[in-house]
């Protein structure tokens, strides 16, 4: 059941129904069974697996905390009694137990992720390395099921995972609160992946219906619909028709691809989670934001701050964190200084967890080269852009009055916008040499008239297309200017005319110029196959 | 403290360490500048702060990470 079918629509009518009418103590449950409703009709044999991941993700965080509360009465019953050393002793035995038990936890729960997403990737790449050595004989590759959202929902449970741990999250006790958790329909197929502490408790609390944020809700679940229906959806026409024939369409065309592949998977990505923000929101629900502005980045790093945040800092605090400062990675760092010195040294730990994690994060967006390269390719730049750290602060200094300039500041974020719309291409074409040779082609065949003319209307697409897609992105631009420091929304609130009108008029425009006449497909958005 | 002032200078040697107090909330510290710092401060001061004690509180101020390398060395 896709966001953008009817289905769906009635669906969360009758959810909000459910959930504001009948007692606010089984408000959880209505989201329990909506949830699991939700996910079952998206495929029943996902469910297996999702209750695989809530079962035992439940037994790990409770044995781990029985050890923890073990813990806590023994040391507040003989802790006195014992000396410094003692108390150490036994605060390292009990972590040690609570590590084993995670361990536990996440080799099964990552275990079925990796074996579902990339058991095909990795025989496909044994049987070339067999054919390479002139072995006949191949493989074959299993027909295995990849449940909707798995990559989203295992990160977000093994981020709990990994808090209970650390003792940084409560065990939730109950098996059927953590079973929302786990399963929160809004974000379940595109997160954004949430904390345990920040949305486990708002799940089960009761709420009572407040105009205020379901008409907030509403309005931000318009506005992705708007994004996606009128502008990705649209684009994705002229997208898919490049990408299906990347022989016909190579040089000048292939700027093209990475700007209209970076306004759709913007328009897509960012309107899914307008649409999971607004229907939490309508609940009385608050989720994390996902993006910041992120085409006004001037740099990669602060790009990858403000884009897709949630899947970032999930990797910043339980992959790049935890190996950089892990005790192999810190003997690294003082071997590294005494051989190259302290300048060099002090880089080695930081360079290659970026590298480990840079690695991991273009392995969670798909089974493919092209991804790992991706993610390498972004760390490549990051690292490049941080060596060059002190000659930009150089010209900072030589330059003062060209560095504050918006003149200046609009060529970074246009120079950021292009270079990480180069790297994601590698998504679009998912063939790597392929990728390159078209890049090349942008210096050797670059006819920039040609596609300007007749090239853009043989795309899919009309004139009237190009321009409800450039009056589409004017108006994303602009929002996204007015909502710098206060959202739209707010400045809206009191003055309910002129907010009728407003989303009075997107609405028409949906209907208008959604991207569902003939044609057209409604289709699934981007990130639910990650 | 002053050594801990003076590792913090060779980071960033623009900001005065003593008195800022968002040093992550303001983006004056990044992930790369945090590891680069528990690596120093391992060195230096032979305390490992691990991953779960990697948190803004924790490191929005010079004072706040002084308090910390203190918690983990009796610790």
């Amino acid at each position: 059941m896709l966001f953008t079918s009817y289905e769906f629509l009635a669906f969360l009518a009758l959810v909000f129904l459910a959930y504001y009418l009948l007692p606010k103590k089984t408000q959880w449950i209505v989201l329990l069974v909506s949830s699991y409703a939700f996910y079952a009709l998206a495929g029943v044999e996902y469910l297996a697996f999702i209750l695989f991941t809530t079962v035992t993700s439940f037994v790990v965080t409770r044995l781990m905390e029985r050890v923890s509360n073990r813990e806590k009465s023994y040391l507040a019953e003989v802790g006195d009694m014992l000396s410094k050393d003692e108390r150490k002793a036994f605060k390292n035995k009990c972590k040690k137990r609570r590590f084993w038990i995670l361990c536990l936890g996440l080799l099964l729960n990552f275990g079925v992720l990796a074996v579902l997403k990339y058991t095909a990737f990795a025989i496909v790449n044994v049987n070339s390395m067999l054919h390479g050595f002139g072995v006949e004989s191949t493989l074959s590759i299993p027909s295995l099921i990849l449940p909707l959202g798995i990559s989203f929902y295992t990160f977000q449970t093994m981020g709990y995972l990994i808090d209970v741990y650390r003792q940084k999250a409560e065990a939730i006790k109950n098996p059927f609160k953590l079973a929302l958790f786990v399963s929160f329909f809004p974000q379940l197929i595109q997160g954004p992946i949430s904390r345990a502490s920040d949305l486990a408790p708002q799940l089960t609390e009761p709420h009572r219906f407040e105009r205020r944020n379901f008409t907030y809700g509403a309005q931000r679940i318009l506005w992705g619909y708007f994004k996606k229906l009128v502008i990705a959806d649209r684009v994705l026409v002229a997208v898919n028709t490049m990408i299906e024939s990347p022989e016909e369409f190579r040089g000048a065309y292939v700027f093209l691809l990475i700007i209209l592949y970076s306004i759709q998977i913007y328009a897509d990505f960012t309107g899914g989670i307008d649409i999971t923000i607004g229907i939490a929101e309508a609940l009385g629900i608050k989720l994390a934001e996902n993006f910041k502005r992120p085409f006004s980045s001037r740099s990669t790093k602060e790009y990858w701050n403000r884009w897709h945040i949630t899947m970032g800092s999930w990797f910043t605090d339980y992959v790049f964190y935890p190996i950089s400062v892990s005790r192999p990675m810190l003997a690294i760092s003082k071997k590294s200084r005494a051989w190259f010195g302290k300048k060099i040294g002090k880089r080695i730990p930081v360079y290659l967890a970026t590298i480990v994690t840079w690695f991991l994060t273009g392995l969670w967006h798909g089974a493919g080269w092209n991804f790992i390269v991706w993610g390498l390719l972004n760390c490549l730049v990051i690292l490049v852009s941080q060596e060059l750290e002190p000659l930009y602060s150089k010209f900072e200094h030589r330059f003062p009055k060209l560095h504050a300039s918006s003149t200046y500041g609009a060529f970074m974020s246009i120079r950021t916008f292009l270079l990480m719309g180069l790297i994601r291409s590698l998504d679009c074409y998912r063939n790597v040499p392929m990728t390159f040779s078209m890049w090349g082609s942008m210096f050797t065949e670059f006819d920039l008239p040609s596609v300007l003319g007749e090239g853009l209307l043989s795309l899919g697409l009309g004139l009237s297309d190009y321009i409800i897609v450039g009056l589409g992105c004017a108006l994303m631009f602009a929002v996204s200017r007015a909502g710098k420091d206060v959202s739209v929304r707010e400045r809206l609130y009191d003055r309910p005319v002129l907010s009728w009108s407003l989303f009075g008029t997107l609405f028409i425009l949906i209907i208008m110029f959604g991207a569902y006449s003939v044609g057209y497909d409604a289709s699934q958005f981007i990130y639910n196959q990650f | 403290m002053e050594k801990l002032i003076e590792i913090l200078n060779e980071l960033h040697d623009d900001v005065d360490f003593e008195s800022e107090n968002a040093l992550v909330d303001d983006g004056i510290l990044d992930s790369l500048d945090i590891v680069t710092l528990v690596t120093e401060i391992d060195s230096e001061f032979d305390v490992r702060i691990p991953p779960e004690e990697i948190v803004p509180e924790n490191f929005n101020s010079a004072a706040a990470l002084w308090e910390l390398i203190q918690k983990l060395d009796e610790a």
